[in-house]
């Protein structure tokens, strides 16, 4: 069965699997058809921070880490990186992303840093810097 | 569980800061995004069960399936340890449902508006006021289009009073970074207020 885009849907049609839409993908072949997280059950945001734990790492289960769950842990090892920020590079789905690092936070080879939300900001230094941040853009 | 810390932001190590950009289809949203930061595409992608009602004539296709949409993502860093990221919201209605977790802990959005077809804004301004997230609408100046005063298209959009309208060319990068700089400092306004205020309801519920 082929789930390919149509280009032949008439426009209005109803139909929402068109161009536009993107392709429909098969359930998640690389997190072995797992769609969300597993039981710790993180709710990853796009903006959250991962760091990799290098001690725990060390002493992983190499056979537990896919080829996936490396390229991962070598990006957040040259600088801290957010949840998009990998999906993006890694060209990879972010729910892809978020179950493997499901997998790395399980395995506690990852730190996971919370976005911190605007309304709780320590205090107004922080936008002062963006906004002179921006402005040296 | 101890492994999920949020004390490393709050002692200023390392901070992200999300910002949307919202408006109607072809309003410039990729444009502005690419205007100030370094555009990435960012691909999502949702299973279908989430995505409402309007998809239920699939027969035959597993329960699994899933659709991919395409957004705009893009990084400005601050300093190390401080960058905004920005978001471009799928435009269609039918990716409604990925807006509120762009939305969950947003300092703010920027609504691009164009003049020409006015009423493509008004779902994102709904959006926005409905869920007390901080925002203002940037008109983009398309060449050919009629210039209109802010005051003419806030009275247009009957926004909230105080809501900044700001008028910019998002094929320009001064333009854009004046813009992201009018809304961090209508944001703190807004966050700080609210933070003064208890009463307020939790914007993101």
């Amino acid at each position: 069965m082929t789930l390919e885009p149509t280009s032949d849907t008439p426009p209005g049609s109803g139909h929402w699997y068109d161009a536009e839409a993107g392709p429909l993908v098969r359930p998640y072949a690389m997190t072995g058809g797992r769609t969300r997280p597993g039981p710790t059950s993180v709710a990853f945001d796009l903006i959250a921070l991962i760091d990799v734990e290098e001690d725990a790492l060390a002493q992983a289960d190499d056979a537990a880490l896919g080829y996936e769950h490396r390229q991962l842990i070598d990006m957040c090892r040259v600088e801290t990186q957010t949840v998009a920020e990998l999906a993006a590079d890694a060209d990879l789905p972010v729910g892809v992303v978020r179950v493997l690092l499901g997998d790395l936070l399980e395995m506690n080879v990852i730190r996971v840093s919370r976005p911190v939300p605007p309304a709780q900001l320590p205090d107004e230094k922080i936008l002062r810097e963006v906004i002179d941040g921006l402005r040296a853009l | 569980m101890d492994s999920v810390r949020s004390d490393r932001s709050v002692d200023g190590t390392a901070l992200a800061l999300k910002i949307l950009v919202a408006g109607g289809f072809g309003v410039g949203k990729t444009t502005l995004v690419g205007s100030v930061s370094e555009i990435r595409p960012l691909r999502t992608e949702e299973q279908l069960s989430e995505a409402g009602q309007l998809v239920d004539d699939i027969d035959g296709v597993e329960k699994k399936t899933t659709t991919t949409v395409a957004m705009d993502f893009g990084r400005i860093t601050i300093r190390s340890g401080l960058a905004v990221y920005l978001f471009g919201t799928p435009g269609q209605d039918r990716f409604w449902f990925l807006w509120d977790e762009l939305a969950t802990g947003a300092l703010g959005a920027v609504v691009l508006a164009d003049t020409r077809r006015l009423q493509d804004c008004f779902p994102a301004v709904d959006y926005f006021e409905h869920r007390s997230i901080p925002f203002l609408v940037a008109v983009n100046c398309f060449p050919g289009s009629r210039s209109y005063g802010p005051h003419e298209v806030a009275r247009a959009l009957d926004l909230d009073g105080g809501t900044p309208v700001v008028l910019c060319d998002a094929r320009d990068k001064d333009s854009g970074k004046e813009v992201l700089i009018r809304l961090v400092e209508y944001a703190g306004r807004m966050h700080s207020a609210r933070l003064l205020d208890p009463a307020e309801p939790d914007p993101v519920g």
